[in-house]
């Protein structure tokens, strides 16, 4: 039974699906590595007992037709799940138990699969090291006092230290991409509008997006055409022709070309980075497809673009967590002071930082030289992607400019923390897909990942590239089970 | 009334002052949910019973616009002859309040659903233009109450994303006068679209008035005071003649007028200052990232036009050339759609030989008092249009004297009742049969011979004296001509 956690989601499909395995063995296994999982400090809150009781009632009276047949799975707690709490990591919803369910994890456990529990996750999701989390840091199975970076920590920890086959997350500017690139496994940013935000804790509005994290590429593709769906609950959400991406996957990438941006070249990025990259293009070659230079003239602006619309959209989005309705309440000597008291124990320093930043660049005086030339910039940095994609199918990056770091290096230099986001900020301002794969370790045997962006819509064709390569890369974590006894 | 006379001017001492005047009317859309979740609207709920996860603004929760409050909003601004925007952007308007469960009210900032239009008001010297600057959509907040308990204060969110149209004016009104017909007008146009049901005591009517004063026949605006949420008609017209003729005092007396907003104390009749511009919020508005801009298309506005009915100013045209009323009349009856409605149906029901002078008199006055003193709308009249219409023609077609008729008035309101039968039953039809007339008066000539005598001696008041007899022994239903006739023939 021991190996169970080692097996893939696919794998897992198939074993119950030919009744080698039932769910209750399954759900068992990883409620057992969890709970041998405490250091790790994934969770935020476990509906062990409840899964057990689902996966025996699923084995009951199975349905194998279902695409996550009794498969146990941890979630981000950004996600609203009926009954269970949810907190987004932070103080000011730490009682809070929604009455209903996210658009995303309905259609997980549509499809059959059994809720572990809520993973921790930076507050609000603002964070690129899960170490902004009121539940405390998460450890990552790949050393001890790593960060698994961040917002999605817990999610990249759960699957890289097998708590759970698969995991959801989010993604505003790299939360998903850049802790999987941290933690040597797979993770999908969708097209904005292909997974609904209904249900979801909102950071920024226009760039937040649901994805798969995985093992690897082809459990990713799986989970993500059960996720992906239109919503008419969500007005952003885009009613266009989804792929069954997991049976559509093909490793025949033969013909396409993928662009290689010059600027993502930027100063002071490590050799070994530079060196995964070539390394990547020299894999895309071997698979058969043909890499092209390409300029993405503006890249140098996303990032001060995106701390500038993300902070607006989560000042406004942030406002209904008053003490009035629900949440965490400060007493106060009258209502300016409640909601004083309230916000300012109720929220962490960086949430708060955020809050600030964003108040600022919407106050009159500032709106026009901060958040409507963000949005102008915005705009261009998306013609930048739109003209490249005349020439290429889709776009070959590092995923970060660097591996994973030390607990603690970055807490006292927001700005140095904001600089993780480098590489995955422009996908969110376009738009765009995006797909962080391990591609290889540095020197300190830390997980490297590179990251292909597509077309909209267009996740097919970079799941099979991203497919395509892990084939050729033929990557391996090295898990040593260091937080166990 | 030359147009000089009836100009509203604040006098002091040598100057004149004219009062420049410009509304923003929040109009309650009538539509059974809300703007951006399917939660209902009905007035005088339970306190929070009709509240979604989305108007209380929980985590993740997300707006959805509620189509048909786009159609009333594109419907109101073709009834204001306005320009619809086809692309218009939904905004957030960021403050806190203990009601405003999200942190923000959704409204539309920039670009608006509605953009220049006009109204016709009819004033007693002649029409008068106003501009419509803009008309745009947004959520009502909830309601705070702070009386139900001396430490706590309670919320009702039922009001919580209730759609409602802002209208703007242009700074084009003069007088307090003005604002009444203004507010009418905006109230009738409404009420003949079906966009808003224009009640003022339910809150679905209010408006902030904008006053600012300025020498007679400067071009210049003062400077401006906005008055908060006035919420009647007569409120608004005393918050102005308070406010115009403070903002005078200060500038009879060498001092400025601070631009700030202002609230009317209704108990005190006076306005009070609620912030000054320094005080002012900062809204910090900017797109709502969770809605798309609002795309219409041609057609859609098409088909929204199409189904636009008749509205007053068209009724009135139309009343005066088909009915031959006078404009006077013609006012009366289609200021309110239900009133124009009960009066085209009296037309109707009347049939060919119909006198509409006499059904509109008898509508604009036996009828409407009747309806003032029962306290009643013309929509709940006791009396059908129906019945209303039988009983015209019984007068008109001499079945009735009007005189009886306002008896079988009186008597039709109780329940309804069908006016011929009132007549059959109490047997008030007009005695028109010579022979039994010419029987009575005969009668009545004998018994006064002495005063038949004196007429014919050239006493000719005396005939009123036998009209009377005549009638009286009637019990007043001989026909009053054919009386005349006789008794100048017999005597």
């Amino acid at each position: 039974m021991s190996d169970i956690t080692k097996q893939s989601l696919t794998e897992l499909v198939e074993n119950i699906k030919n009744k080698k395995l039932c769910s209750t063995d399954v759900t068992k296994a990883f409620i057992d590595r969890s709970e041998k999982s405490e250091k790790l400090n994934a969770y935020i809150t476990n509906d062990f007992t409840s899964a057990l009781d689902k996966a025996k009632k699923f084995d009951q009276k199975p349905n194998f037709n279902l695409k996550l047949p009794g498969i146990p799975m941890a979630v981000k707690d950004l996600f609203c799940t009926k009954n269970i709490k949810t907190t987004a990591g932070s103080k000011i919803l730490n009682n809070f138990v929604p009455t209903y369910e996210s658009t995303v994890t309905e259609n997980i456990w549509n499809e059959g699969a059994i809720l572990l529990g809520k993973l921790n996750c930076d507050e609000f999701a603002m964070g690129s090291s899960n170490e902004t989390s009121f539940f405390g840091n998460v450890q990552s199975p790949i050393d001890k006092n790593l960060v698994p970076g961040g917002s999605s920590g817990g999610s990249a920890s759960a699957v890289a230290g097998q708590l759970t086959p698969v995991t959801i997350g989010t993604d505003t500017g790299g939360s998903i991409r850049q802790p999987a690139s941290f933690t040597g496994i797979v993770g999908l940013k969708p097209t904005y509008g292909s997974c609904s935000r209904y249900g979801i804790v909102a950071f920024a509005s226009s760039l937040d997006q649901a994805g798969p994290m995985a093992q690897n590429v082809k459990d990713c593709a799986l989970l993500h055409e059960v996720i992906s769906s239109y919503d008419a609950k969500d007005s952003t959400s885009i009613d266009f022709k989804r792929n069954h991406y997991g049976k559509e996957l093909t490793n025949n990438i033969k013909g396409k070309k993928i662009g290689i941006p010059k600027e993502y070249r930027v100063d002071g990025m490590p050799k070994e980075i530079e060196d995964l990259w070539q390394k990547g293009i020299q894999y895309i070659k071997d698979c058969g497809a043909e890499t092209i230079d390409i300029s993405l003239p503006n890249t140098s602006y996303a990032l001060p673009t995106y701390y500038i619309v993300a902070p607006a959209e989560a000042s406004s989005n942030l406002a209904r967590y008053d003490g009035v309705k629900y949440g965490f309440r400060a007493k106060g000597e009258n209502l300016i002071d409640m909601y004083e008291k309230t916000r300012s124990e109720g929220f962490g320093a960086e949430v708060q930082r955020r809050i600030m930043i964003g108040t600022y660049v919407l106050s009159s005086g500032y709106y026009d030289a901060y958040y409507l030339k963000a949005q102008k910039v915005r705009k261009l940095i998306k013609n930048d992607f739109d003209e490249a994609y005349k020439k290429v199918d889709a776009i070959l990056t590092p995923s970060t400019p660097s591996s994973a770091f030390k607990i603690g290096e970055k807490t006292n230099d927001p700005v140095s923390m904001y600089l993780n986001d480098i590489f995955t900020v422009p996908v969110n301002l376009a738009g765009l897909p995006g797909i962080s794969i391990p591609a290889g370790h540095d020197s300190k045997g830390y997980p490297l990942g590179l990251q292909i962006i597509g077309k909209a819509f267009d996740e097919q064709n970079i799941l099979n590239i991203a497919y395509a390569m892990e084939e050729k890369i033929n990557f391996k974590n090295k898990i040593t089970d260091w937080w166990i006894k | 009334m030359s147009k000089k006379d009836s100009e509203y001017l604040i006098n002091r001492k040598d100057n004149q002052y004219e009062v420049v005047i410009g509304l923003e009317v929040h109009a309650q859309v009538l539509s059974e949910s809300k703007l951006f979740s399917t939660s209902a609207t009905k007035f005088g709920a339970e306190p929070n019973t009709q509240v979604s996860l989305v108007d209380a603004a929980f985590p993740g929760m997300l707006p959805v616009i509620n189509e048909f409050c786009v159609k009333q909003a594109i419907k109101t601004g073709i009834g204001l002859n306005a320009k619809i925007n086809k692309r218009s952007v939904f905004d957030r308007k960021n403050y806190f309040y203990a009601d405003l469960p999200q942190g923000y009210q959704i409204s539309q900032f920039k670009d608006p659903i509605v953009g220049e239009g006009k109204v016709i008001l009819d004033m007693p010297n002649g029409q008068k233009e106003v501009g419509i600057e803009r008309l745009h959509l947004e959520q009502d907040a909830g309601k705070s109450i702070h009386d139900l308990d001396p430490q706590n204060t309670f919320v009702d969110l039922n009001r919580s994303g209730v759609a409602l149209m802002e209208i703007v004016s242009k700074p084009d009104l003069r007088s307090p006068d003005e604002v009444n017909a203004y507010i009418k007008k905006l109230r009738s146009i409404m009420r003949y679209l079906g966009t808003c049901d224009g009640n003022m005591q339910e809150g679905s009517l209010r408006a902030d008035v904008n006053v600012s004063v300025r020498p007679k026949g400067s071009k210049e605006f003062g400077t401006r005071c906005e008055i908060k949420n006035v919420n009647s008609i007569k409120f608004m017209q005393m918050a102005i003649e308070y406010e115009a003729n403070r903002q005078v005092d200060l500038i009879e007396e060498g001092k400025t007028i601070d631009q700030e907003t202002r609230l009317f104390d209704t108990k005190k009749n006076e306005t009070r200052s609620m912030r000054s511009k320094e005080d002012a919020h900062d809204y910090r508005y900017f797109p709502d990232p969770d809605l798309l801009p609002l795309e219409v298309s041609e057609k859609f506005i098409e088909e929204l036009r199409n189904d636009i009915p008749e509205l007053p100013d068209d009724k009135k045209k139309r009343f005066i050339e088909e009915f031959k009323l006078s404009p006077y009349e013609a006012n009366i009856l289609v200021s309110d759609i239900d009133t124009a409605k009960y009066f085209e149906e009296v037309v109707a029901k009347m049939g060919k030989n119909k006198d509409i002078k006499l059904a509109v008199n008898w509508i604009t006055g036996e009828l409407f008092a009747v309806l003032n003193s029962k306290g009643l709308e013309i929509s709940q009249s006791p009396v059908s249009a129906k019945n209303f219409a039988i009983l015209i023609n019984l007068i008109k077609n001499g079945t009735i004297s009007g005189k009886i008729a306002k008896t079988v008035f009186e008597l039709m309101i109780d329940g309804d009742k069908d006016p011929q039968k009132i007549v059959e039953e109490k047997g008030l039809k007009q005695q028109s049969d010579p022979k039994a007339l010419e029987a009575l008066i005969d009668k009545i000539i004998n018994d006064n011979r002495e005063k038949a005598i004196e007429y014919k001696q050239g006493k000719e008041k005396l005939f009123g004296f036998f009209v009377g007899q005549a009638m009286k022994a009637s019990g007043g239903k001989a026909n009053p001509q054919l009386i005349n006739e006789i008794l100048k023939k017999k005597l």
